[in-house]
């Protein structure tokens, strides 16, 4: 990837991440920890991968993402913000009363929002249904997806799985955000899911192990999957949870709490100086 | 009055939507490999390109209709209403009904009438849950023809569908000729004033039996059959109230939260008479022929009967 790209990815993931904390902090509660963790990738995705227009959300054959842990929407909201799908300045009505930033993702209110997801394990069947109809329309768009590793505790992923590599939808990627916390604790605690690469491959997938936070990875990674046929592919992006914040990074108790007003604004200084620091290297 | 058709109405659901793919090339059929038992084998055979067998994984197969219908497809989504309603309700909630997505899921062998498979796969709730989604659209048709003009408004319709189909094969009584299906609409099958029995599905046919008893034994009891569940025909409901001052519900169904408890929600808040419902009384079938079931749990024209003359008697 060119250096002044990547830079940009970088900013951007970087405004991304005090969206979502601008968001939390205005809603009192959400789920800062996994949307940090997750932004970068869904910051490539908007920026770099997908085929989407801002002015045109329902376009038939645009590149859809299901955000099936939608509970890390407030990320996504600052990224589709960002691309311009609706005012960053909707971000600090997350979560309230009339609001179209719902706690979790409401494809009827929200511009650029593909599903609406929020119960856990059926965002990945949805995808899956897009890409079958993308194939059955021999349509060439490609179906996005991002799960939480506690999530793949939930039996729906594997059946979602099952039908995947089944019906050889190469237009799905199912990308395992692989923070390594849920709610209850470490998922290794909780209820172990690994070893999730050996778990997809069974399944029939192909599956790449990246960095989550690194561009040049998540970028050879979706590359791979473009060039991989007959099959699905699953990338596990082993991320931190609260990625940016240094006080939130990996720390359970971040899972699903909106940061107080000094929380907040510490927050907001340390991914401020980070974005100082980019923009000095351009 | 054309020749009366012996058919299930899963069966007839199953032509019907061969018929209408014909036409329309959105209608995608899925089914969790019990396509040979719900009929979807009939459209399976005919269009095997868009039928998908999601395997036995309800869960996956409703949220892969939600995704379906989210580019602009048809899915048609068929299990047993046990497992189509019971285990994938959740899946049905929020990936198909909050979206408000146009997804039709159709639920084979519903009620008693399936007979000896047992308790576990005669499924008695499943109007009450697709009854409490916003939005979802709930129909029950009562004999073939009925079936086939249910399926092509459930087609039409942009937005969830429920529809329920049943195992037992059963005669018709519509005539082709004249029937007319409108989306939210009761038919009265009989009038009469002294008292009204509204029936919803494969009972539509013993009460309409009971009633013309009845009217030879010169009561007069109106009959009123209810294919759309939700929306219901609040008008048909609060006419009959006024006007016979007492009605009977009767449902292959819970008597908790299906037909019977539908039309309690609109009489007590229009004109409140007295509902009795007869359905099955909060409990779980059992194995056996589906017409001695239906006769155990007075679901025939006899039973049916005797309820009617008890509360003409009161």
């Amino acid at each position: 990837m060119q250096t002044t790209q990547k830079l940009e990815l970088k900013k951007l993931a970087c405004k991304a991440r005090m969206g979502a904390v601008e968001g939390t902090f205005h809603a009192k509660s959400g789920h800062p920890g996994g949307s940090l963790s997750a932004a970068d990738i869904m910051t490539y995705l908007y920026f770099a991968e997908m085929n989407v227009d801002p002015a045109n959300p329902k376009m038939k054959d645009r590149d859809r993402f299901v955000l099936s842990k939608g509970h890390c929407c407030p990320s996504l909201y600052a990224v589709l913000a960002l691309k311009g799908f609706f005012a960053w300045d909707e971000i600090k009505n997350l979560r309230h009363v009339g609001s179209m930033l719902q706690g979790h993702p409401d494809m009827n209110k929200t511009p650029g929002i593909d599903m609406s997801t929020g119960s856990l394990g059926q965002g990945i069947s949805a995808a899956c249904g897009m890409a079958l109809a993308a194939k059955i329309d021999s349509l060439p768009y490609r179906v996005y997806t991002i799960l939480g590793d506690g999530e793949c505790e939930e039996g729906q992923v594997w059946e979602a799985a099952m039908f995947a590599a089944h019906n050889k939808l190469d237009n799905l990627v199912v990308i395992v955000d692989q923070n390594g916390l849920q709610i209850d604790g470490k998922v290794s605690e909780v209820c172990g899911i690994e070893p999730l690469d050996k778990k997809f491959e069974s399944f029939g997938f192909e599956v790449i192990k990246i960095n989550g936070h690194c561009f040049d990875d998540i970028e050879a990674a979706f590359n791979k999957a473009k060039e991989t046929k007959g099959k699905p592919t699953a990338i596990l992006a082993a991320t931190t949870k609260g990625k940016g914040v240094s006080f939130m990074e990996d720390q359970v108790d971040w899972h699903g709490k909106g940061p107080n007003k000094d929380e907040y604004e510490n927050a907001i200084k340390e991914l401020q100086a980070q974005l100082e620091k980019l923009e000095g290297e351009c | 009055m054309a020749d009366i058709v012996t058919k299930a109405t899963r069966e007839s659901f199953g032509e019907a939507l061969c018929e209408l793919a014909k036409t329309n090339e959105d209608i995608i059929v899925l089914d969790a490999d019990l396509a040979g038992a719900t009929k979807t084998s009939i459209f399976k055979k005919e269009f095997p390109e868009r039928f998908f067998d999601c395997g036995i994984a309800e869960g996956n197969m409703v949220c892969v209709s939600a995704g379906l219908a989210s580019a602009g497809k048809i899915p048609v989504a068929a299990s047993f209403a046990m497992f189509a309603t019971g285990r994938a309700y959740e899946q049905i909630r929020n990936s198909v009904g909050y979206p408000h997505l146009n997804v039709k899921i159709a639920g084979s062998h519903a009620g008693i009438s399936t007979g000896e498979d047992g308790a576990t796969h005669q499924c008695l709730e499943d109007v009450a849950l697709m009854r409490t989604i916003p939005g979802m659209t709930v129909l029950c048709p009562a004999d073939h023809w009925e079936m086939k003009a249910a399926a092509k408004a459930a087609i039409e319709h942009v937005g969830p569908v429920y529809i329920r189909l049943g195992r037992l094969a059963i005669d018709s009584f519509n005539d082709p000729d004249t029937y007319e299906f409108e989306l939210g609409k009761g038919i009265t099958l009989q009038e009469g004033n002294d008292i009204t029995v509204i029936a919803t599905g494969l009972v539509v046919n013993e009460c309409r039996k009971a009633c013309l008893k009845l009217k030879e034994e010169g009561f007069s009891v109106r009959l009123i059959n209810i294919h759309t569940i939700k929306p219901i025909d609040r008008d048909i409901i609060i006419k009959a109230a006024k006007e016979t001052g007492k009605i009977i519900t009767v449902e292959e169904h819970n008597v908790i939260g299906g037909l019977g408890d539908a039309v309690l929600e609109v009489t007590s808040e229009e004109c409140p008479v007295k509902v009795r419902k007869v359905g099955v009384y909060d409990r779980y079938g059992y194995s056996g022929p589906a017409w001695e079931l239906l006769e155990k749990f007075g679901l025939t024209e006899t039973g049916i009967a005797d309820v009617i003359r008890e509360e003409l008697a009161r």
